[in-house]
Formats: C-alpha cells, sequence, structure tokens
C-alpha cells in the first residue's frame, strides 16, 4: 500500500523505483566498542520492511532489539553493512542530517512517553512541526486533527501531568504521526500502562496500520507481538525468525 | 533547512522547563555582588586618579623646582662643597639663554614672619617671588582681587597676595582686598586672595597658608637676593632633561660648578612623578579590577555551573527533542540564552546598585575630611559601565556556552533508554 498522504518532503529523496521497501537493512552490525572490550550488539541483520507492515520486533533484554531500534529509529548508525530508508541512504551522516531525518520518516513512541512535562499536549504533538519548519497555520490544523484522532481533542491544553498515562501515550502517538512520517516506531509502548489502557493504545496502532501506515513496534510481550502482521526474532544480535502473524490480523477485526 | 531559526530557538526557550526558582536567584545574586564589586571597585579607583590629578594639577602641571645645594664635585681647581647661590637676577638670565622655556620663578622663603592685622598675629610664611610664579603655580585671584603685576614687581610696591588660609586666619569672613597688614612690622596691602585648591604635595609649606610678595620688596625688606628654590616649566613636558640640563650650563657657567654635578641642586621633575602617579593609579585600578573582576568571575562560575544542572536535570528532554528532529544548535542556543539571560539580570542588578551607592557616597560631606578628600568620590564613568558590560556579556556566553556544548553531545538514544 502507497501511503498518499506522505507530505512532499525534501526533494533529495527520491525512491528507488525498483523497490519499494521503507526499510532496506543489508547484512547491518554494530559494534560498541567501550575500550577493552568490544561488545558486538548486531552482527550482520539483514531486514526489509514494506509499506503497510505491521511489524513486532521480539527478543530478551540483551539480545539487541534496542540496538536494532535505534539503527531504525536513525538514532545511532551501524558499524558495517547499508541502511536505506525509503532508498535514502543513511550511513555517514551528520548528526544534524539524522536529525532531519528522524523528523520528516520517523515517529517515535516511547515506553515512558518522553512528553515535556511543563507544556501542554497541545505543544507537545507541535514540536516537531516546529522543527520541521511547518507553517503556523498548518501547524494547528494538524495538531487540532491529530488530538481528535486520538480522542483528545477536550485535553489539547492539558499539561502532561494533568492527564491519565493512557492519555500521555496518546499524545505521544499524536506527536508522533505529526510530521506524517513513513514509519511509526514504538518501543515497549504499553510497558508503563496498565492493561486496559495497554489495550487501548494496541486498538489505536491497529487502527492506524489499517489505515495504511507502517507499524513498528519493540517488545518483549508476545501477547502484544501476536496482533502485529509480522514478528521478528531477535536474539544475540542476529535475525533467528522471521514470519508472518497471520491468526492474529483475524483476532484482531 | 540549515538557516539559523532565533524565533524556532526563542520559542524554545519559553518552552524549556525552568530551573528551580531559589537557584536561580542565588545565582542573579551573586552576579549583581560581583558586578556591583567590580564597579565600586572601579568607580573608587577612577574617583582616587581623578583627585591624584586635579592635586598635583593644584601645585602647577610640568614643573620642575630646583633647590639650590652644595657642589659635589670639584671643578676647574675649585674643591667639592662649594655652596651654589644662584640670585635674584640669574631668573632673567635663565629666562633668556633657554630656550623653549614658558616659565621661571625664582623665591625667596622666610618661613617666621610676624604677620599683623588689626588685633591678629599670626607667625607664618611670606615668601618674594618673581612675576611667573603665580602663573606657573596655579595662583588663581579670588573674585575682587588680583595677582601681583608687573608694576608691583619693578616697583618695589609693598603688596601682599594671600593663600586663603591665611586670609581667613587674619580676616575672618572680611573681604581682605585693599585692607593692610604688616609683615614684621612693615606695612603692605592685600591686593588678591588665592582661591582654594586641592593639593597632595608641595614644596616649602601648603600655598593656602603663606603669603606672597614680589621678591624686589622682598629683598629691599630682608637684605636677601639668595634664590631659596626655583621653579622652571618648559612648553614643551617631554623636553624638561633638555631644559634641566640647560639651566645646571647657564648657573655652572656662571659660579663655577660642573654642570653634571647632580648635587647643584635637589631636583623635583613633575613631569616625571606625574608619570609615575599615573602608573601608580593604573596599578591600583587595574588591581581593584582584578579583584572585582574576580568577584564577578565567581559569579560566572555560579551561572555555568546552574546551567550544568540545567543541561543534566534536561538531558531527557534534550534527548527527546533530538529524536524529534531538533538541530543541536536548537537545543543549545536556548540555554546559551539562558546563561546570558541569568548574568545580564545580575549585571543589570548590580548596575543599579552600584548606582544608588555611589550616589549616596557623593553626597557624603568629604570637604571636612581630608583622608576622604584625598580619596575622591567614586566615579561610574562610561569606559567603567561598557568595560562591566562587555565582561559580563562575555561571561554569560562563555557561562552557556560549555554547558550547551555539553548538551550538544547528548546522545539521543541513551537518554531514551528503559527506565
Amino acid at each position: 500500500m502507497e501511503p498518499g498522504s506522505i507530505p512532499a518532503t525534501a526533494a533529495g529523496a527520491p525512491m528507488t523505483a525498483a523497490n519499494g521497501d521503507v526499510i532496506r537493512m543489508e547484512n547491518i552490525s554494530r559494534v560498541y566498542d567501550t575500550g577493552k572490550i568490544k561488545v558486538e550488539a548486531l552482527r550482520g541483520v539483514s531486514l526489509r520492511i514494506a509499506p503497510g507492515e505491521f511489524v513486532a520486533i521480539v527478543g530478551p533484554s540483551g539480545s539487541g532489539k534496542s540496538t536494532l531500534m535505534n539503527l531504525i529509529g536513525c538514532l545511532d548508525t551501524p558499524s558495517g553493512g547499508t541502511y536505506r530508508l525509503r532508498g535514502e541512504a543513511v550511513s555517514g551522516l551528520s548528526r544534524d542530517q539524522l536529525a532531519a531525518i528522524r523528523n520528516r520518516r520517523i515517529g517515535f513512541v516511547f515506553q515512558n512517553f518522553n512528553l515535556m512535562p511543563q507544556i501542554s499536549a497541545y505543544e507537545n504533538v507541535e514540536m516537531p512541526l516546529l522543527f520541521g519548519g511547518v507553517g503556523r497555520h498548518e501547524r494547528r490544523r494538524r495538531v487540532t486533527e491529530l488530538l481528535e484522532k486520538v480522542g483528545l481533542g477536550d485535553r489539547m491544553e492539558h499539561k502532561p501531568t494533568e492527564i491519565s498515562g493512557g492519555q500521555m501515550q496518546r499524545v505521544a502517538v499524536a506527536r508522533a504521526l505529526a510530521m506524517e512520517p513513513d514509519i511509526l516506531l514504538a518501543d515497549e509502548p504499553t510497558g508503563n500502562l496498565d492493561t486496559a489502557s495497554g489495550n487501548d493504545i494496541l486498538g489505536l496502532f491497529q487502527e492506524l496500520w489499517r489505515q495504511g501506515r507502517t507499524m513498528i513496534v519493540i517488545t518483549h510481550d508476545m501477547a502484544l507481538a501476536r496482533r502485529a502482521s509480522r514478528i521478528v526474532e531477535i536474539r544475540d544480535g542476529a535475525i533467528t525468525s522471521d514470519r508472518p502473524s497471520a491468526p492474529s490480523r483475524d483476532e484482531s477485526r | 533547512m540549515t538557516w539559523p531559526r532565533p524565533g524556532l530557538v526563542l520559542l524554545l526557550f519559553a518552552r524549556a522547563a525552568r530551573v528551580q526558582r531559589k537557584r536561580a536567584t542565588l545565582t542573579i545574586a551573586a552576579i549583581a555582588w560581583g558586578s556591583l564589586s567590580l564597579m565600586l571597585f572601579l568607580s573608587f579607583g577612577e574617583g582616587l586618579k581623578r583627585s591624584l590629578y586635579r592635586s598635583t594639577r593644584g601645585m602647577g602641571q610640568n614643573l620642575a623646582v630646583m633647590w639650590p645645594g652644595n657642589t659635589g664635585r670639584p671643578w676647574q681647581g675649585l674643591p667639592a662643597g662649594r655652596p651654589v647661590r644662584p640670585k635674584i637676577e640669574d631668573v632673567n638670565l635663565l629666562a633668556q639663554r633657554i630656550q623653549g622655556l614658558t616659565g621661571v620663578s625664582g623665591e625667596i622663603q622666610n618661613w617666621s614672619v610676624t604677620i599683623r592685622r588689626g588685633e591678629r598675629t599670626v607667625t607664618g610664611r611670606v615668601f618674594g617671588a618673581s612675576a611667573d610664579y603665580g602663573r606657573l603655580r596655579n595662583h588663581i585671584p579670588a573674585t575682587g582681587g588680583r595677582y601681583l603685576n608687573t608694576l608691583d614687581h619693578s616697583r618695589r610696591r609693598r603688596v601682599a597676595f594671600l593663600g586663603d588660609q591665611l586670609a581667613r586666619d587674619l580676616f575672618g569672613d572680611d573681604d581682605p582686598v585693599g585692607k593692610g597688614v604688616t609683615f614684621d612690622g612693615t606695612p603692605y596691602t592685600v591686593v588678591g586672595v588665592m582661591v582654594p585648591k586641592v593639593m597632595m604635595g608641595n614644596y616649602g609649606g601648603m600655598d593656602k597658608d603663606h603669603a606672597i610678595i614680589p621678591i624686589e620688596t622682598f629683598a629691599a625688606q630682608y637684605g636677601r637676593d639668595d634664590l631659596s628654590v626655583l621653579v622652571v616649566r618648559p612648553e614643551d613636558p617631554r623636553q624638561m632633561g633638555r631644559v634641566l640640563r640647560d639651566v645646571h650650563e647657564v648657573l655652572g657657567g656662571k659660579y663655577g660648578f660642573d654642570p653634571e654635578d647632580e648635587r647643584a641642586f635637589g631636583i623635583w621633575d613633575t613631569v616625571k612623578s606625574a608619570a609615575m602617579n599615573d602608573n601608580m593609579a593604573f596599578g591600583i585600578q587595574l588591581f581593584l579590577g582584578i579583584i572585582g573582576g574576580l568577584t564577578l568571575v565567581v559569579g560566572g562560575i555560579g551561572v555555568a555551573n546552574i546551567m550544568y544542572a540545567v543541561v543534566k536535570d534536561r538531558t531527557r528532554e534534550i534527548g527527546v527533542k533530538m529524536a524529534l528532529g531538533a538541530r543541536s544548535s536548537w537545543v543549545t542556543m536556548p540555554i546559551v540564552l539562558e546563561g546570558v539571560l541569568y548574568t545580564l539580570c545580575g549585571g543589570l542588578l548590580g548596575l543599579l546598585m552600584a548606582v544608588a551607592a555611589i550616589t549616596l557616597l557623593g553626597m557624603l560631606p568629604t570637604d571636612g575630611d581630608a583622608a576622604l578628600g584625598m580619596l575622591g568620590k567614586p566615579t561610574l564613568s562610561l569606559p567603567i559601565g561598557f568595560g562591566t558590560a562587555a565582561i559580563l556579556g562575555a561571561m554569560g556566553l562563555l557561562a552557556g556556552y560549555f554547558p550547551a556544548r555539553r548538551a550538544a553531545r547528548i546522545d539521543p538514544a541513551e537518554t531514551l533508554r528503559y527506565e
């Protein structure tokens, strides 16, 4: 599914016509050099994710899934291998260039929400739009629309401390969607939520997926993973299993 | 998207978490205290410098005072130790023979003259002085009087010019001009009184206590024509050395001593001592400035410290902003701005306190107190203000820059890890 809602992003990022993958990782490795010891967190990971997929990346702690998430999210660069995000090579970019890519292409949702506590829900959602240089009127339109979409149209001026955890995570989802990114990248999005709020967020995720978003969720929660369309298991820095999760799709419907 | 976006930086600054109010208040107070002490120290230094300058002006500028002494070495068959005694007429000789002089004056001093006005009697100093004396020594007559003139000299008039203190001692609040006094019984007419002036150093006592009469009149009354003191002033202060050598040449030729003889005259070269005064004033100001500056630097370290704490407190916030696509400068500039703001708030507060303190000190009466009068009034000059502002600005930038640099190095991946 080609997401028609992607805004006109920077001109220098044409898609490689031959391959429509959003994410294309070839033989990625990541070595942490702590001076004496070199820790190989990822060894030769290859991963392709097509538009419209809902991928769960699962694995125990220390498996390398956080490292993989940092790499997918352009928060980190690989030690070896190539990573193309919608055809754009990510290796060798400066910090500011990576920041611009994150801004346009990745929407982050974190376990602990990571909202700014001192500003309102509205201003939190507006933040990536400010970084992206979106004009004032367009900002207002998008922020209002997104907060209404996640069911917080009446909580726009509330600060994060004045709303519940589930609502905070909804604000975070709205913020992640603000720049209409290629991927929504969520890291244990239900980890800090009670069961009801967690299910709420998962429902929101599946709705977004059905609307054509590409979703990547990093989790160790298999119940969550089963609701994705594809489950990638990672262990000791390598992918051990990559399978579709067909039943979950039916379950969710 | 590489151009700077000051509007965004300001917005992010406005929306950033605020640091604890108490800490910010203390830091601003430290900066205020630092700039207050810097400005006060420099102002006192400036006041002292101006008062030094004023007091040297009181005696007259660019003068050399020469006291006749004894020869220090043999010369042309004559032994050492002979007295050098220039006479009244040598003043004219020097004026004719030496190039580039704006004035030369001789004095003959009498330190214990019975000065009488009606019932009041004081023992004081009466000096006979050449015509140039008043001009060289800044003896400015108060309104209603005059200084001695050429006719007073040529006609050997018995007229006197009084120092302001002496005039007060003799006449109280009455105007002395035109009235008579006697010096050791001989009647004189007062033609003028000196306007009061600030003097730090002088020879022959303070000017305010003495009376000046024409040197010719003095010679007639007391039968002395050996000069006690010679005063010369070159047109160009840089010519002082040459002029002094010329005086030695001329008088050495006449009285038979070696022009190189350093003991023929005791010399006080005020050009040299003025330069020394300048150096001293500069040294004092530098010293006070360094102390004040260090006090201010302590405040600056406080600002840097608080900004480091801010960066630490906001590490996650900064990491999240970076994850959301903020360029480094968008997270660092608000931090620099905050540091500069704390510094400038403190600086402004310090400036207001300094102005208030200096205004209050300026209102203290210093006329009666010699020590306070010499210290001068603290003066907050524009260079001091601008200098302090520049130091504050630079310090604010530095205090913000280093913490901001740390913020720019924050690794978003690191800060976004699970708690």
